[in-house]
């Protein structure tokens, strides 16, 4: 099975490829609304003209937000969405035919976008480098290495979240309302509106929830310089929020599965 | 070989009456029933059989195919294909199988149905050499060769029908699962399919269990029937048995050229329709060589036809005999 799932990997990401693309205007549509950290940015950088807020100076603030849409831009997908509809019409009856995981297929389609956002958020990762120059971005090499395992492991936690959410359609047919108040809470804690030390007495609690590894932590690297314990916490984290998150989005799978109704027809 | 034994399958179904104050009343008190779609039904198919599963509206005959292709649970009761459990959706099992859903779509819809054969290709791990010759053969025999390259969601519906046949069948399946595989097609394309069906079947030996609401399909293809009402099984046996059993008087049609008195056509038989000078007797079997005579002879008929009683007929009187008289 695992070896029949490699095999097809190349040929489910070259479909992928070919689903984005034809789906091309609302491909663009959605990215565009992934844009809310430059109206964050705007703000914030007015508030810090003034004086450094908390430390943030308004380099800082351009260096933190550009980094935060670059990984949101190469993180965010719509699973949960596309599996709450496939369930709700039935459509997942055919999906479950093809012997290879739903996780796996789903995921490489989605894996198969992220090219194409590149060619939005690259652009954007020149413009970071040319307004915000190097204080506002770490040069330590370890953290820059740490930035693409950290940013494999942000996706896998979140593509999990949304699967599992995604999934969660297989007991309540409708998960539109759950996959919004998942997006109010990630917007909170994962610094997707505002750093987390900005968050105040909830910057704590912030920390610990799988949300920050999500989004913050590979932003934390690219941005605020770390020491090793702080690395260790940044990476341990992200493996073992992934690793959790993929043991939930799995086992709720496993459940749903066993509820289908393959509702119509 | 398909093998169903004491198979139910049960859904609980949330009740509501119409009307703005039961939509509220049903968010904070919810009223479900459980229907038994499927109750204690038990069959075997032996491989290369052809059988017709067929009911009314609501009987249980997609949610059998279902179970029996591994998308439902079943609430109780044994059910193997192919030696495996169907729910628990082995590789194995999946390879050997397929379904088609007329209503339900497998191809990708905003790419031609050469990308959807390139990705079942892949998922099924089939050698590209099988692949080739398959997609060959399926494009001859089907007529795929034009709508290969053209996206699924600007095929007509007869178009896509064959596209989704042969999307079904490219990691040759040996049990084929049909459901409704010719609804909404127009006859020559119905033909076709049943042709197609009948010849994969035959040079494959594979199993193929058909529901459809076209019973030419299933007089064509299946030499035997299955029939449920309200989930229960009612009739497991040959087509033409059933026929016989159920209704052994022909259907005589003819178009006579000369007046004939009402007296001297219920002599031959009893008269089911008349369209002019056509008409339609329904005459005992062991009378059918004499009535015959009489309209070559002196009645000088054209156009003589002797048929088996519709299988609609047949199983529209089964249905109604089966299910209990309605509360006065």
């Amino acid at each position: 099975m695992i070896a029949r799932t490699v095999r097809a990997l190349p040929t489910l990401l070259r479909i992928g490829v070919a689903e984005t693309v034809a789906y091309r205007a609302e491909f663009l549509v959605w990215i565009l609304t992934m844009t809310l950290p430059l109206i964050m940015m705007g703000l914030w950088t007015r508030v810090a003209e003034v004086a450094p807020f908390q430390g943030y100076s308004p380099r800082d603030f351009v260096a933190y937000y550009l980094a935060t849409l670059i990984i949101r831009q190469l993180t965010g997908n719509w699973v949960a969405w596309q599996m709450s509809e496939e369930v709700r019409s039935g459509a997942m009856a055919m999906r479950l035919l093809r012997p290879i995981h739903p996780f796996v297929a789903y995921a490489a389609s989605h894996a198969a976008a992220i090219p194409f956002r590149s060619v939005i958020a690259l652009p954007l990762a020149i413009v970071l480098l040319a307004s915000s120059g190097a204080s506002g971005l770490t040069s330590d090499p370890l953290q820059l290495a740490l930035v693409v395992p950290s940013l494999a492991l942000a996706w896998l936690s979140t593509f999990a979240c949304l699967f599992a959410i995604g999934a969660l359609a297989f007991f309540l047919t409708q998960t539109m309302a759950i996959a919004n108040l998942y997006f109010a809470l990630f917007s909170l804690f994962s610094g997707y509106l505002l750093p987390l030390p900005l968050l105040g007495p909830i910057a704590g609690i912030a920390a610990w929830l799988p949300f920050r590894f999500m989004l913050s932590a590979p932003v934390e690297l690219l941005t605020r310089p770390q020491d090793h314990h702080h690395l260790a916490v940044l990476l341990g984290g992200q493996l073992a929020w992934t690793a959790i998150l993929m043991t939930i989005a799995l086992s709720v799978w496993r459940a749903g599965v066993r509820r289908f109704e393959a509702v119509g027809g | 070989m398909i093998r169903a034994r004491e198979l139910t399958k049960h859904f609980k179904v949330h009740r509501r009456p119409p009307g703005f104050a039961a939509a509220v009343r049903s968010l904070v008190h919810r009223k479900y029933e459980v229907v038994k779609a499927v109750d204690g039904v038990s069959f075997t198919i032996a491989r290369g059989e052809r059988v017709g599963f067929l009911g009314p509206n609501g009987a249980g005959k997609t949610t059998t195919l279902k179970v029996l292709s591994g998308l439902l649970h079943p609430t109780t009761g044994e059910v193997a294909v192919e030696d495996f459990t169907p729910s628990r959706r082995q590789a194995g099992f999946l390879g050997k199988i397929t379904l088609v859903m007329g209503q339900k779509s497998q191809l990708i819809w905003d790419l031609p149905p050469s990308e959807t054969y390139a990705m079942n290709r892949a998922v099924f791990d089939v050698p590209q050499a099988q692949f080739d010759a398959t997609l060959g053969e399926l494009t001859d025999l089907l007529e795929l060769g034009p709508l290969l390259g053209k996206p699924t969601r600007q095929l007509s519906l007869g178009e896509r029908m064959k596209c989704e046949l042969a999307a079904a069948l490219l990691h040759r399946p040996t049990t084929l699962f049909l459901d409704e595989p010719t609804i909404g097609l127009d006859v020559a394309m119905q033909v076709a399919i049943r042709d197609f069906v009948r010849s994969y079947n035959q040079r494959h030996e594979a199993t193929v269990l058909l529901t459809s609401h076209y019973m030419d399909d299933v007089v064509a293809l299946c030499p035997r029937i299955i029939v449920i009402d309200q989930g229960k099984l009612i009739h497991d046996g040959d087509l033409r048995q059933l026929i016989k059993t159920r209704d052994p008087d022909k259907r005589v049609s003819f178009t006579l050229t000369q007046a004939i008195g009402d007296g001297e056509l219920a002599q031959l038989g009893a008269l089911l329709a008349r369209d002019g000078q056509r008409f339609t007797l329904r005459v005992a079997e062991r009378e059918v060589p004499a009535v015959i005579g009489q309209l070559l002879g002196p009645l000088k008929a054209a156009d003589l036809a002797i048929e088996d009683p519709p299988l609609e007929d047949i199983l529209r009187e089964m249905f109604g005999k089966h299910r209990p008289e309605a509360p006065a």
